[in-house]
């Protein structure tokens, strides 16, 4: 499959102009369908790719831009595009105002991310506690890391490696909805997981 | 008490988890070997990546590694990448990442850098320079 499809890309280059290729650049689709672009610079010469499987042969003289599609970039990237790691995702979890309790929904949301770690082989997870603007800033430091805390220690209890998990606090510093000092907002009362 | 709170943000920032590396590796088949200071490495999952490390894969072999702002790359047989230079504040997102597909192909997704400021990753092939402004593409540099 690689093969044939490499002889393929060979052929365009035969087929389309005399200077030998040395290499290949397809732009693939955006997941989300925001825009993207790849710009590409040999030879004094630019080419820019910005539609999905857009590409270019680079050659001796410059960028030659051509279609690639689906197919042919599955053909030729298998093997690279197969080793690609998972994307890395990220979970918030909510509390109850001044404690380190998790609130009764966030509790039941604890076994989806216990699930994304479990399913890679080496995950990094960094555990980050925020608090909402009531209190003062040593209060709430203590608090947040309090809180990132009980949801490492909920990640260890189901068997994820304690080096794989750090847990920090940011107190009051970062609220995701900003409030006036000492305004109660359940929105920012959160730990923020990242799944490597 | 502006400097008392810069204090506090240092303390803050200090507790972060130090990955002095620049990533690591995730996967890997077959045959793949890192270069780093002139000695070769067989490469395994979990390994942190340095700065400067150069991946070679086999006829076998692929790896694909997370680097530390979110993007990720990965290689297929008989590649070698290599790694120039990585620079990332997690704080800003603001960096700089260059790396160079010597051989073989490379499947890009660009992450935090170039997110930031997409002038600041660039993937070389032993003839061209590709800046990346969106997200995913894939690169073969012939034998």
């Amino acid at each position: 499959m690689a093969r044939s499809a490499a002889a393929l890309l060979s052929g365009l280059v035969l087929a389309g102009c005399a200077a030998p290729k040395t290499g290949s650049v397809v732009l693939l689709p955006e997941r989300d369908g925001r825009a993207t672009a790849v710009t590409i610079q040999q030879g004094g010469k630019e080419a820019l790719l910005s539609q999905p499987y857009a590409a270019a042969h680079l050659t001796a003289s410059g960028p030659q831009t051509y279609a690639s599609s689906a197919l042919e970039v599955q053909g030729y990237f298998a093997a690279a595009l197969a080793a690609q790691p998972a994307a890395p995702m990220q979970f918030t979890l909510y509390f109850v105002e001044g404690k380190d309790e998790l609130t009764e929904e966030s509790r039941r949301l604890v076994d989806n991310v216990f699930a994304e770690i479990a399913r890679r082989p080496v995950p990094d997870v960094v555990v980050i506690g925020h608090t909402d603007r009531v209190g003062s800033d040593a209060f709430n430091d203590t608090l947040s890391r309090q809180r990132a805390e009980v949801v490492r220690k909920a990640l260890l209890a189901r068997a994820i490696a304690p080096d794989k998990v750090t847990a920090i606090g940011r107190g009051k510093r970062e609220p995701i909805v900003p409030t006036a000092d000492g305004v109660a907002e359940p929105r920012n009362r959160r730990v923020e997981i990242q799944v490597r | 008490m502006d400097k008392l709170w810069l204090g506090v943000a240092m303390l803050v920032g200090l507790a972060a988890p130090a990955w002095a590396d620049v990533g690591q590796v995730k996967v890997v088949k077959g045959q793949v070997s890192i270069e780093r200071k002139g000695q070769r490495l067989p490469a395994q999952v979990g390994m942190t990546l340095e700065s400067a490390d150069v991946l070679r894969t086999g006829a076998d072999g692929a790896i694909g590694i997370a680097m530390r702002d979110d993007s990720r790359l990965s290689a297929g047989p008989n590649s070698v990448f290599a790694l120039e230079r990585f620079e990332f504040d997690a704080t800003t997102s603001k960096g700089r990442f260059d790396s160079q597909l010597q051989r073989g192909t490379l499947a890009v997704v660009s992450g935090r850098i170039a997110k930031q400021s997409p002038q600041d990753m660039s993937v070389r092939t032993p003839t061209a320079v590709l800046g990346v402004r969106g997200t995913e593409f894939v690169v073969a540099v012939d034998e």
